[in-house]
């Protein structure tokens, strides 16, 4: 999977975060964007972020990409890609890593492209910010190479079109094939198919999968749709207000979630593959103002299984002996929750009511 | 889940003198019949001339019953929005009719409509855009409840009372929609639908707009909702799984065409148009192990451009099953059994006695053919 790819930095990743933490000062008071995140991605794996509005999933994914960088922003941790902290880095060093090192992919494709300039002017022009050698003509039959490896049909001629002459399926393969221009090791995508439909959405997850094949590149997939992750992750990390609650592989993180937000996320999905049961198992109540933060854990208010001890901010790590790398935040013993996490017969959130407020 | 059938006794009345007959017994509670919805496409700065049409709604026949939840999936661009903002007359149609318990509305004026839109309310996609920024939750919801004709001096029971059925607390009544959450928002369009005491509520994408956890409130509490107020729902949705959980039967539409309605449970198992089967396989299942399982007819290409669809079946651009016929002659809707149409020429996942028992159904497109189904 990760053949062809430069030997990253000593640990083995590629990109490891550390304690990241973001806040933006505002009228109201300081709003905690992002409150300590920490993870790594190795080359060729494909790590999700998984968490609700509001989670802070693509305040980090932008931070990395130093595209949440204002006045009113304070930052802390560490983000070290190459062996350079993306955090501390300079906007002149940023530049560099960005769309050569890492790339992103945005949610919206149509706002994310210029609408007054032909396809194929904004991937050459891409293409040339970072290779100052490479002639127009040459940058062109790259842009078409591209495009045709993203599965857009007679690419040479299509790269004369405007963005309002593709479809959103189209052009958010325009935003791929930019993304891969500069060959990048790490592409960031926030919610890359979250305005396609389910066709479209099939196809761009299997050429994402392709691509990651293909050259090895590791993939940061920013979503809300378990979906979507089951589909295509290695690894998923899951945020609630801030935090990340959970992390592990795929099937730990679906067959044995250790977070009772984990759990009333995989309890809350409408699934085609299940009895149409009376009711959902909701998580009860809404997220927190990331302005004023609850106590100790984050999901405490809205947790049935919250005991005086959730007053304190657990600790992001492993409390499973046979999966050091599964971790988690919660002060409950694992075999408790094993325990407390099912519902019927499903994994779920238990609530003491059929929970509609 | 079947409710007698006299809700409102002036209202029968009402819709019954729009088409001069009466309403007996055991008529739907919405017939849409033919129903076409063409949108003509304009050229020209001095002489508009009329250069196409988008095919938005082609031909589309069902009914929907009392205390019945209809879904209605299909992808953008299908007419799926359109079809029900027809039905509440937002949007005119070009042909065809909509009868609301029997009462022919297809061209009811304002005055005719009034008493009709009091039984058929629309909760709408965006919370955000469907509510008055520059009002209060009380002065948003008083409105239909002036037209209900409630008392003035009931307003703040009434107001509190709708409150209390979706779920949000009595002092929301003072803020303004900002105030609120995407999932509150929501509830509050659905206080305010079920102001004029209907009976049945068209829901555009209801839920699409939020978070997955919020989705699960909302749609329980429109389930309890049904249970207590015996209601009836038309319910759009490009989500198969939300779809799936409320539905009773199931309308699939591709580019303005109905490509199969069938029992909601029936449909995920025994898909018998190969759009519909596409779709299914196209939505990932959050469970890693029965994903690597399963095995997915990927769909090629894209929804082919609805002012010039295909010729013949409109799917059969993109269909893996597709022969000659399917780009000459339009397929009819066939009845299977269960009460379960699909139009299609190669149906799926159906035995060839079942091809031989099922036969033409009267709610076929009216430029479709006669052609029996291949297996």
């Amino acid at each position: 999977m990760s053949s062809g790819v430069q030997t990253p930095s000593a640990d083995g990743y590629l990109l490891g975060v550390e304690d990241l933490k973001v806040s933006f000062r505002t009228e109201d008071g300081v709003v905690r964007a992002v409150d300590g995140v920490s993870f790594g991605i190795k080359p060729g794996e494909v790590v999700a972020i998984v968490g609700e509005s509001g989670s802070g999933k693509s305040v980090t994914a932008m931070t990395l990409m130093g595209l949440t960088r204002s006045p009113n922003a304070t930052f802390e941790g560490r983000a070290l890609f190459d062996g350079r902290d993306l955090i501390s880095a300079t906007d002149e060093e940023l530049r560099k890593v960005r769309g050569g090192g890492i790339a992103m992919v945005f949610q919206d494709p149509m706002s994310s492209l210029d609408p007054v300039q032909r396809i194929g002017k904004q991937i050459v022009e891409q293409i040339r910010a970072h290779d100052k050698n490479i002639s127009k003509a040459q940058a062109y039959d790259r842009a078409a190479e591209l495009m045709e490896r993203v599965g857009v049909p007679r690419a040479r001629e299509r790269l004369r079109s405007y963005p309002h002459e593709f479809s959103g399926g189209m052009r958010q393969r325009v935003m791929i094939a930019m993304a891969l221009s500069n060959d990048p090791r790490l592409l960031l995508a926030d919610e890359p198919t979250t305005a396609l439909d389910v066709t479209i959405q099939a196809q761009i997850l299997d050429e994402l999968r392709q691509l990651r094949d293909a050259t090895g590149a590791a993939i940061i997939l920013v979503t809300h749709d378990l979906g979507v992750v089951a589909d295509i992750a290695d690894r998923i990390v899951v945020m609630y207000a801030g935090r990340v609650v959970e992390q592990g592989t795929l099937d730990e993180i679906f067959y044995d979630p250790q977070h009772p937000y984990t759990w009333g996320l995989l309890g809350s999905i409408a699934r085609i593959d299940r009895d149409r049961s009376q009711r959902l198992p909701a998580i009860p109540g809404l997220p927190p103002s990331l302005l004023r933060p609850p106590e100790g854990c984050h999901f405490r208010p809205r947790c049935p299984h919250a005991f005086d001890r959730c007053t304190q901010v657990p600790e992001l790590k492993s409390r499973l002996a046979d999966a050091p790398d599964h971790l988690d935040r919660c002060w409950l013993e694992p075999e408790r929750k094993r325990a407390l996490r099912v519902v019927g017969d499903q994994i779920g959130l238990a609530s003491e009511q059929a929970v509609i407020s | 889940m079947s409710v007698d059938g006299n809700g409102d006794v002036i209202d029968v009345e009402a819709a019954a003198q729009a088409d001069g007959s009466s309403a007996p017994d055991g008529t739907p509670l919405l017939a849409v019949d033919h129903l076409r919805v063409l949108f003509p496409i304009k050229a020209g700065t001095v002489v508009n001339r009329k250069i196409g049409y988008v095919h938005a709604v082609d031909d589309v026949t069902f009914v929907l019953n009392e205390g019945e939840t209809l879904g209605i999936v299909g992808e953008s661009g299908c007419g799926k929005t359109t079809l029900i903002r027809t039905l509440v007359r937002l949007v005119d149609s070009t042909g065809g009719t909509i009868r609301f318990r029997g009462a022919d509305i297809t061209n009811a004026d304002r005055k005719d409509l009034q008493p009709i839109r009091r039984e058929m309310q629309m909760v709408f996609q965006d919370p955000q855009a469907s509510l008055n920024p520059r009002k209060r939750i009380n002065q948003i919801i008083a409105t239909p409840l002036r037209i209900r004709g409630v008392p003035k001096d009931r307003f703040e029971a009434e107001t509190r009372g709708l409150l209390d059925k979706v779920g949000l607390q009595p002092e929301h009544l003072n803020r303004f929609p900002h105030e609120f959450s995407g999932g509150q928002r929501q509830r509050i369009g659905i206080a305010r639908a079920l102001a004029v005491e209907p009976k049945l509520i068209l829901l555009d994408e209801p839920v699409s707009a939020l978070d997955v956890s919020i989705q699960a409130q909302v749609i329980n509490l429109l389930d309890k909702l049904q249970d207590d107020l015996h209601l009836s729902y038309v319910f759009v949705a490009h989500d198969l799984g939300v779809v799936r959980h409320v539905s009773d039967r199931i309308i699939v539409m591709y580019l303005g065409k109905l490509m199969e309605i069938s029992p909601a449970e029936e449909l995920y198992t025994k898909p018998i148009h190969p759009y519909t089967s596409a779709l299914l396989g196209a939505i990932p299942i959050p469970d890693p192990n029965e994903n690597r399982a399963r095995e997915r007819t990927m769909l090629t290409g894209e929804p082919p451009n609805p002012i010039n669809p295909p010729t013949g079946c409109r799917f059969h651009t993109r269909c893996p099953f597709a022969t000659e016929i399917c780009s000459t002659a339009e397929p009819p809707l066939t009845q299977y059994a269960n009460g379960h149409l699909a139009a299609c020429h190669h149906p799926q996942h159906v035995t060839a006695s079942e091809v031989v028992g099922a036969v033409r159904s009267e709610a076929s497109p009216l430029s479709a053919g006669e052609d029996r189904p291949v297996t």
